[in-house]
């Protein structure tokens, strides 16, 4: 009778499907951060397999397979490795940037995935819990904020390592970093403009309601992409560690645990960028077509689905980052800046004002952003869609004149194979046994 | 009970926090060094924002102060002191210094005095919504379009001077 009662009190207090407060939101806080931070460093350290198969893949090599089934525990000697190898510190070296320089970079990196909504709310009977660690109400400012402090750890490795190289390295991964930030920043700032808000979850929900923003944000979407590579120091613009022209860059004169930590820092960067081009452009853990699923009231069913979703989204958009960098070769230093500063910029700029336009046109009209042609197709998305199309071409095709996109896919003039044929009948036929 | 006293244990650590590393960014010799105790400083100042609710200012405070600002300033400090000993970069002058401490003390004095003013009894009261950026972007663009947009046009001035500068030189 007794328990009767206060199960019945125990079930008027706690709505499975009202957001979770008080101390259970603690306790779940706390689980949330444990078993995201354990999941990341995992998928951090198979990634670094993950780049080795994909290259030896896309080279037609079999890769590391000697460690374990099919090499998968290749991560684990890797990791045994860097702690059991010796530190070395440079006598010329500043030693307490040293020694921070890893550490700044490694704990801006783990820590912008916190507010990454990695799938539909769960109910249990102390409440809705956020698939997210921290659900914050500035959400991508956030990243941007501490993103941008990621500059620090490789800056000061450069620096206090008192080497050339390493200073060349972190010089230009600071004028790369600065530079990009900018048209980044641009390019989220049409995906506010569509969602009328800057938390993340909200940019998933009006996603789910409106469909998703690559389309109708195709060139932002690209603009986010390609910051989003010089940001995160891959190639093509892995500039700041060009092993060709700078040894390693920043970390060259990091060994052990502490080059580790630098090249944590990159993966779990690359995934950070990925969850985020997942969240922002491809509706986050949405399901596409499964409306059920992506909206209230919750199950664990949906968690269980969703999660998947943004899962398997966020691998595609690892896999596109190994794929581009053992596909595309790297940028000379002043066409990494020219890119940066006067094409991506200016197309940043100009593709706002355009965006702000339409949005404001299309607010005029009276076409609301729900509103469905034909009760399937939504009109906002498809008219924004198609500007974007004709905007697309214009930027690729009429302002570029082949300069910066067609050469990795153009067919080769007939002078130009003319040349290439020349030049191949004047080098000297390989000698066998060299 | 218990999240208040957290919540002034936090408040007040921060504030130390940001007023030692400001002291001990200004007694520093290696330039790097003290620029890197400025970008604490300003994390800490960040931190008391994000406790007063006014986490849109404190995720700006970060991005703008130590995120770009402070990066270039390091750049800056990082090339200019290259093989010189830090001395070298230290301000020498006698009168420089009592310079520094006269604008210290006016300084102090304008604290004194705005810690005196009396704050309003009524504070506007921002209803408390999902959308943290409406209650700054209202008043930024309707009331005070005009003196914002007279801002930028004071940073395109910056802008135009830093490249008629850089001109110059070549």
């Amino acid at each position: 009778m007794n328990m009767c009662a206060a199960l019945m009190l125990f079930q008027h207090a706690y709505d499975p499907q009202a957001p979770v407060h008080g101390a259970p939101w603690l306790w779940f806080s706390i689980i949330k951060i444990l078993v995201v931070f354990t999941v990341l460093m995992v998928t951090i350290a198979y990634l670094t397999l993950a780049e080795r198969k994909i290259s030896a893949w896309i080279q037609d090599r079999h890769g590391p397979n000697r460690v374990g089934p099919r090499g998968l525990a290749q991560p684990l000697a890797d990791g045994l490795k860097n702690i059991m190898k010796e530190e070395t510190y440079p006598s010329a070296a500043y030693s307490p940037l040293f020694i921070l320089a890893p550490v700044m970079s490694f704990i801006p990196a783990l820590i912008t995935f916190a507010v990454i909504p990695f799938a539909a709310p769960l109910p249990t009977r102390w409440g809705l819990v956020d698939m997210s660690i921290a659900d914050l109400p500035v959400g991508f400012l956030y990243i941007l904020a501490i993103a941008s402090l990621g500059v620090y750890g490789i800056v000061l490795a450069g620096w206090s390592s008192n080497n050339k190289y390493a200073l060349l390295g972190g010089l230009r991964s600071s004028a790369q970093m600065v530079s990009y930030e900018v048209s980044m920043g641009l390019a989220v700032v049409s995906v506010l403009l569509l969602s009328g808000n800057v938390s993340l979850s909200s940019i998933v929900s009006s996603q789910v309601k409106t469909g998703w923003y690559f389309f109708p944000l195709l060139i932002g979407f690209f603009l986010f992409l390609v910051a989003a590579f010089a940001e995160t120091n891959r190639l093509p613009f892995d500039l700041p560690e060009a092993e060709s022209e700078l040894i390693a860059g920043y970390h060259t004169e990091y060994s052990s645990m502490k080059f580790s930590m630098f090249f944590i820092a990159e993966y779990s960067n690359m995934t950070t960028a990925s969850a985020l081009l997942t969240t922002l452009f491809f509706g986050g853990w949405a399901v596409p077509f499964w409306t059920t699923v992506n909206t209230a009231p919750w199950h664990w069913w949906k968690t269980v689905i969703t999660l998947v979703c943004f899962m398997l989204k966020t691998g595609f958009f690892l896999f596109l980052y190994m794929w581009i960098r053992w596909t595309l070769p790297r940028f000379r230093y002043d066409q990494l800046m020219s890119v940066g500063w006067k094409v991506m910029l200016p197309i940043a700029l100009a593709y706002l004002v355009v965006m702000a336009g339409a949005v404001l046109a299309l607010d005029a009209a009276g076409i609301a952003p729900t509103a469905r042609l034909g009760g399937f197709l939504p009109t906002y998305w498809t008219l924004l869609g198609v500007l974007n199309i004709v905007l697309a071409v214009l930027v690729f095709v009429v302002l570029d004149r082949g300069r910066l996109v067609s050469p990795a896919s153009a067919r080769v003039g007939p002078v130009e194979l003319a040349e290439l044929r020349a030049m191949s009948t004047r080098r000297p036929a390989p000698v066998q046994g060299d | 009970m218990a999240y208040g006293f957290v919540y002034q244990f936090l408040f007040y650590l921060f504030g130390l926090l940001g007023i030692a590393s400001a002291a001990i960014f200004v007694t520093r010799r290696n330039p790097v060094a003290a620029a890197l105790w400025l970008v604490n400083t300003m994390f800490c100042i960040a931190a008391l924002y994000i406790m007063m609710d006014a986490q849109f200012v404190g995720a700006i405070q970060v991005l703008v102060y130590a995120g770009a600002i402070m990066v270039v300033f390091l750049f800056v400090v990082m090339l200019l002191n290259l093989g010189l000993p830090p001395s070298v970069a230290d301000i020498k002058g006698k009168g420089a210094r009592i310079l520094a401490l006269l604008a210290g003390l006016v300084m102090l004095a304008e604290v004194l005095v705005i810690a005196r003013q009396k704050l309003p009894a009524e504070l506007p009261w921002l209803p408390s919504s999902t959308n943290i950026t409406t209650p700054i972007t209202e008043p930024l663009f309707r009331a005070y379009l005009l003196p914002f947009e007279i801002t930028s046009v004071l940073l395109l001035v910056a802008i135009v001077g830093a490249v008629v500068l850089a001109k110059k030189r070549s």
